[in-house]
């Protein structure tokens, strides 16, 4: 008798558990908070011309499309030009911007721009509290050569700012993480 | 004062009645379980002081008996004395049970020789109390790589994940406490959630051939059981105090445990440990420290025929992940395994940061048993677990102290076993179990489930016999049924839908369409069956064999069926399966032991056959804004694995011994006609050691560890183009690292301290070179090299 009191003391206790913890709610979704899906560069020619854009953006993160990239048109030989990026993230609506998340974490945060074929050099327009450069805004200056090749921007999280010629613009002794590498086609006419 | 009465009692008796002293008690003594005669069982008449003996059948009587109360004391040898009082009225028939103490007298066994086993025909090896001690500031996985044929597979050196015979994770079952442990064994980076301190001794079983503890164990059964508790009335207890140089770690772990003569016994436990950053030889690994809590609760009352258990364990770990592992896209990969040195390394600090993991599991179980007079043992019980998972990744602005990954898993289970053992002959055993788990993945975190939420029903049931055909050989025979549903709700980005061509084969399962993400509501079940069979045949004194055979099912697991997504940790973009289906594994072990005075040799060899055996590999890239990733995808093969676990020791004298632990393993890919990857290469511990019972007890021993290069493994390098070179490099993810070569010692002594309490001082080194490594089997080998030199000092005190 006592056994099976104890057996239906059980079986009650383990029940009213697996009641418990029932229930039919659909889970909410999930919009990714910190993910990048776009990034733009804007560069104004300084004494006027056209406007170039170049454009990457990932509207399904990680998932398995590709980024598209777009660039809106060629640069023009010796020329300066005035650029500035802009980060968003696209899933949410109305987008977020991410450059304030950057500008507030930027002694974390550096940009680099290498454009192959020497087809541009780019300088450093805003640096953070411990005068290391970050890259939301920068100069891209183009001489007499012309021709095609790529433009390659990288975002690094956690770079040692410090290490021989980062400060400089070079990724070589970088390190940190890639929060963003896109990898533009442009020209120089 | 009982006597006073009762020979008051008698007088009155007399005086009344008058004395008749003609009575006569008779009856037979049998064993409780088969109900067989005890021959040669002393009854002593405590009120008259008289004695008597049962005969070749087990009959005893009494004369000349007056009325009144009998007290008797029944003895025999492997009994416990048992105390009877029986009222005389006149000629009295009664017969007594016995408790044959076969189950206690085989725990005396265990400390006596060592090898308590809890199955008969399978490759099965116990590691006591004494062992598990020695690494009381480690883990489970440190402590069961001293038995041959197990290894780890790592991540760093605090998530250690054991591997048995070249199969981890879902692959293996592990049972605390006769509770199968539920805390998302899934994942490579994610370890039993065990305190080795709260176990007395651990049993690993090769091979599937333990159905009472699951048909999905394709590469074995780990059961950890607690001390056994000896029933007197007492209070003792230890406490273990250790440090390490490597990690700059203390650490302590103190049990106490109050037991009563009646049965009733209440054990305490409870343990404590903190590393800061682990040491190669040339430099500190960043943020690999980890914090441990745990604690056990036992108590219950225990007799032969009846008892019960009422158990709690709360683990709380917090572990670092080096800081180097986490990186951004292909070319930090690239990078970082160019690099000769981790690309972030620190001087000593016990902080831990992202990334970093913390769990908390917890387990209550409670269990009944009775025993029925000449039918056998019952048993039910039902448990809890809760295991809640943070995983923390580098994250910028509001989220930097946010996880990445908040999962909370909830199982119960309600089980009962039933051991007929009447004829210790032929023993049956029978169970069922019923589970429910329920896992939810916090959408708070702002990152997408990397598991979904979902609730898992489980059922199975077993019957298993276990033959003696004779004095030599045994046989068994085991069969189970498995049942396993799990209903999910998972999103999946509209994308990835369509990339997996799910929308061709699961469309009906779609249940709600937000635009870039499908909600979906998979509902997958999975009958698994599950054999096996055995035979040992001892041919003499020195020599025996077992043969056994397992046939096993294992359902696949949620990260094998719902994976996808980025995996920091790896720079690798992860994809389950939804057409996954269970695996089947056809087992053959065949052992061979041999015994005398000086040599002990245990070959266990295996052939596992795994037919459509599910594993994750490499199969393109894809693009994101971060730059390209690998994509690694679940997939299904016939694979075969065998091989040879070799234990010996020779014993020189009373004072000298050697000792040999050997592995060999080689796992196939049959349909890529490849190597299989992650298999633990060819190992071999050697050891001299040294004991004297005059010097303090004292114990040494020297262990040279011998790992060669594998060089079986599957070629998945790939080229990548690395945009900010502008060249395309090879990303070697295979290549296994090199030989390497250790040396560790040990060494303790005990001094009394007083009649019931002991210190045990032990001093071990490991490696004691310094020497410089990587192990293939340590996912972090592609970052930094493994653990220099440590020292440690271990202070143990019995009481």
């Amino acid at each position: 008798m006592k056994t099976l009191k104890n057996l239906s003391i059980l079986f009650i206790s383990a029940l009213v558990f697996t009641a418990c913890s029932s229930d039919d709610d659909n889970p909410e979704p999930v919009n990714e908070e910190e993910v990048i899906t776009t990034l733009t560069a804007t560069l104004v020619p300084v004494g006027g011309g056209t406007t170039i854009t170049l454009q990457t953006q990932d509207l399904d993160g990680d998932g398995p499309n590709d980024p598209e990239i777009t660039v809106s048109g060629a640069l023009a030989a010796n020329t300066t030009y005035n650029g500035t990026l802009e980060l968003l993230n696209e899933t949410e609506s109305p987008a977020e911007s991410i450059n304030e998340e950057i500008e507030e974490e930027d002694e974390d945060h550096q940009f680099f721009f290498q454009i192959t074929n020497s087809l541009a050099t780019f300088t450093y327009d805003d640096f953070d509290e411990d005068g290391n450069p970050v890259g939301l805004e920068f100069t891209v200056t183009t001489d007499d050569t012309t021709g095609a090749g790529t433009l390659t921007i990288t975002l690094r999280h956690e770079p040692s700012k410090s290490a021989n010629g980062v400060s400089d613009g070079d990724i070589t002794n970088a390190g940190g993480e890639t929060d963003i590498q896109a990898v533009f086609s442009i020209s120089v006419k | 004062m009982k006597h006073y009465i009762m020979i008051l009692a008698c007088c009155l008796f007399s005086i009344v009645y008058g004395q008749n002293c003609n009575y006569k008690l008779s009856g037979n003594v049998h064993d409780f379980h088969d109900g067989s005669a005890i021959t040669g069982a002393v009854i002593y008449i405590k009120t008259l002081d008289r004695y008597t003996t049962t005969d070749i059948d087990g009959n005893y009587s009494i004369d000349n008996l007056c009325k009144g109360l009998l007290i008797l004391e029944v003895s025999h040898l492997a009994c416990d004395t048992k105390q009877i009082e029986i009222q005389i009225n006149g000629d009295t028939q009664y017969d007594i049970n016995m408790e044959h103490h076969i189950e206690e007298l085989n725990q005396i066994k265990i400390d006596a020789q060592g090898n308590h086993k809890l199955t008969k025909t399978s490759q099965e090896t116990q590691l006591k109390t004494k062992t598990l001690e020695r690494f009381s500031a480690f883990s489970l996985g440190d402590a069961l790589k001293q038995i041959s044929g197990v290894s780890s597979i790592n991540t760093g050196n605090t998530i250690v994940k054991p591997v048995i015979n070249g199969l981890h994770s879902s692959r293996i079952v592990v049972l605390t406490n006769n509770v199968r442990l539920q805390d998302q064994e899934w994942g490579i980076e994610h370890a039993p959630n065990i305190d080795l301190n709260s176990a007395g001794y651990i049993n690993v079983i090769k091979g599937a051939n333990a159905l009472a503890y699951g048909g999905d164990a394709i590469g074995g059964v780990i059961v950890l059981k607690p001390k056994n508790i000896s029933l007197k009335d007492s209070l003792y207890g230890n406490t273990i105090l250790g440090m390490q140089s490597n990690g700059r770690g203390p650490n302590i772990s103190s049990t106490l445990t109050k037991s009563w003569k009646k049965g009733w016994y209440l054990t305490g436990q409870a343990s404590y440990k903190i590393f800061g950053d682990f040491k190669t030889p040339d430099y500190y690994l960043t943020n690999t420290g980890m914090n441990s809590k745990g604690l056990s609760l036992n108590t219950g009352f225990k007799t032969f025929e009846k008892g019960f258990n009422v158990f709690y364990s709360y683990l709380n770990n917090e572990i670092g992940i080096l800081r180097s592992s986490h990186i951004g896209n292909i070319e930090d990969l690239v990078n970082a395994i160019n690099s000769e040195e981790p690309l972030v390394h620190n001087d000593f600090s016990y902080d831990i940061n992202a990334p970093k993991q913390e769990i908390t599991h917890q387990v209550f179980k409670t269990d009944f048993y009775k025993r029925f007079k000449k039918f056998g043992r019952l048993e039910i019980q039902y448990d809890f677990q809760n295991n809640q998972r943070f995983e923390y990744d580098i994250r910028v602005g509001d989220d930097k102290e946010k996880a990445a990954l908040d999962l909370t898993l909830k199982t119960h289970t309600l089980k009962s076993d039933l051991k007929i053992d009447s004829n210790t002959n032929a023993i049956y055993k029978f169970g069922i179990n019923a589970g429910f788990q329920n896992n939810f993945a916090n959408p708070d975190t702002g990152v997408r489930r990397l598991i979904p939420d979902y609730d898992k029903y489980d059922f199975g049931i077993y019957a298993i016999s276990e033959l003696k055909l004779n004095e030599n050989t045994n046989l068994d025979f085991g069969f189970r049924y498995d049942f396993n549903k799990i209903n999910a709700k998972k999103f999946y980005l509209t994308s990835r839908w369509e990339e997996r061509r799910y929308d061709e084969d699961f469309a009906d399962i779609v249940i709600d369409d937000l635009g870039t993400q499908l909600l979906v509501n998979p509902v997958l079940t999975y009958h698994n069956i599950s054999a096996s069979a055995g035979i040992t045949h001892q041919f003499n004194a020195n020599n025996s064999v077992i043969f056994n055979y397992g046939l096993s099912n294992r359902a696949p697991n949620p990260s094998e069926l719902f994976s996808d997504g980025l995996h920091h940790s790896a720079a690798r973009i992860e994809l389950g399966d939804l057409r996954i289906k269970q695996e089947t594994s056809n087992r053959i072990g065949v052992s061979y032991l041999f015994k005398n005075e000086k040599l002990s040799l245990n070959l266990e060899s295996y052939l596992n056959h795994i037919h459509d055996y599910i594993y994750i590999k490499p199969t393109g890239t894809e693009t994101t804004i971060r730059g390209a990733f690998p994509v690694w995808e679940y997939l299904q093969t016939n694979a075969l694995l065998y091989g040879l676990d070799v234990s010996a020791n020779y014993k020189f004298n009373n004072q000298w011994y050697l000792n040999n632990k050997t592995a060999f393993i080689k796992g196939r890919n049959l349909t890529e006609k490849e190597a299989l990857i992650d298999m633990p290469s060819f190992k071999t511990i050697n050891a001299i050691g040294y004991s004297n019972k005059k010097w303090l007890n004292f114990k040494a021993e020297l262990q040279s560890e011998l790992v060669l290069k594998q060089n079986d493994y599957p070629d998945n390098n790939f080229e990548v183009y690395i945009p900010t070179t502008e060249e395309s490099v090879l990303l070697d993810i295979s290549s296994p690292p090199p030989t390497y070569h250790l040396m560790h010692f040990e060494s303790d002594i005990t001094v009394k301290l007083s009649e019931k309490s002991d210190l045990n001082i032990g001093l071990n080194i490991t490696n004691i070179f310094n020497t410089s490594y990587r192990e293939y089997l340590n996912r972090l080998r592609y970052f930094a090299d493994d653990l220099g030199r440590n020292f440690m000092l271990q202070l143990k005190i019995n009481y």
